[in-house]
């Protein structure tokens, strides 16, 4: 399987999703510059997390304007999966790719630490190697973490599954104490309706092997080859 | 040419924790009364335009599309006046 990762300028986990991929995984990836205008043949696109732009404006707010970003949501529109992890959602919220933006942290401080997370839906492309209310643990590192949307669209995330990982306690309560940035209905990351653009804060490739004492994020690499690999369309219809 | 300022903040229902933050700090040094703070950013820009009305329709689509993220913010722009030309 052919995946692509976005560098942007100041990116700086593009080589560990590549690292995740290459050397765990055994996959076929290419960095890709964010001032190419092509994405090539690939099955899959990340936008990987770090400092885009140095967050100039709002996180993300540059990003998106990059030149591959239109290659990106021709790869999006035509049902291409997109995996935005931490900056790289922050880039998918301020691209329209996903619904919402992001606030700053409530408690105004960056966060580093390891989260307990839940899976709220494990019918997704990206989650079908999970089950649905199994709880990991994923490293978080961000400032802007803190998802925001209106009470329409909110409801709508909610009533077609698209709210696909939350922060919970470890027993899998999602709970205010549990929720480390103040993010609303405790969302830790989002799917598109159509179901094939995934953003979330927690870094599952920093934790996709036994060696760095954790592989819980594994399983979603796992999920996006084996939806491809199954050649599964990953459009889905909304209810 | 005209000069523009533009201001941009959090929506008015929307936490905005720094500013709060500062209110309480301001009550701290003794600053009876500050009832609420809300942190923005201000923008400068020059524009190569003489026409007002059309410098606030570029204006309005900048904040649109770039300078504010309507989801969770607001603006409002307002043209420095401009020196009268000399007359002919």
């Amino acid at each position: 399987m052919k995946w692509g990762v976005i560098v942007f300028p100041g990116s700086n986990c593009d080589r560990d999703c590549a690292h995740a991929l290459s050397d765990v995984l055994e996959q076929d990836v290419r960095l890709i510059w964010h001032g190419a205008t092509s994405l090539g043949e690939l099955d899959a696109v990340i936008l990987p997390g770090g400092f885009s732009y140095g967050d100039y404006l709002r996180t993300g707010a540059i990003a998106q304007l990059s030149p591959i970003m239109h290659a990106v949501k021709e790869f999006a529109r035509t049902g291409g999966l997109v995996l935005g992890i931490c900056n790289g959602f922050q880039i998918l919220l301020e691209a329209g790719l996903l619904p919402g933006a992001m606030l700053p942290n409530i408690g105004l401080s960056f966060i580093c630490d390891d989260v307990c997370v839940r899976v709220e839906n494990a019918e997704t492309p990206f989650t079908r190697h999970y089950e649905s209310g199994r709880v990991l643990r994923l490293p978080i590192a961000h400032a802007e973490g803190n998802y925001h949307t209106d009470p329409v669209t909110l409801a709508a995330l909610q009533a077609n599954a698209q709210i696909v990982f939350r922060y919970c306690q470890a027993d899998g309560t999602a709970t205010e104490q549990s929720n480390p940035n103040g993010s609303l209905d405790n969302i830790a990351g989002i799917r598109n309706a159509a179901g094939n653009v995934l953003g979330l804060m927690p870094h599952p490739e920093r934790c996709a092997e036994t060696v760095l004492g954790n592989d819980d994020g594994l399983l979603l690499f796992r999920s996006m080859i084996d939806a491809v690999m199954s050649g599964q369309d990953n459009q889905q219809t909304t209810s | 040419m005209i000069r523009a300022r533009i201001h941009v903040t959090l929506k008015s229902g929307i936490l905005d924790p720094q500013g709060r933050t500062i209110r309480q700090s301001l009550e701290t040094l003794g600053f009876a009364g500050v009832t609420d703070v809300r942190v923005g950013k201000f923008l400068e820009i020059e524009l190569d335009q003489d026409d007002p009305a059309q410098a606030e329709a570029q204006l309005k689509a900048m904040c649109e599309t770039l300078l504010a993220n309507t989801v969770i913010e607001e603006y409002r722009y307002e043209l420095e006046p401009q020196p009268s030309r000399p007359s002919a």
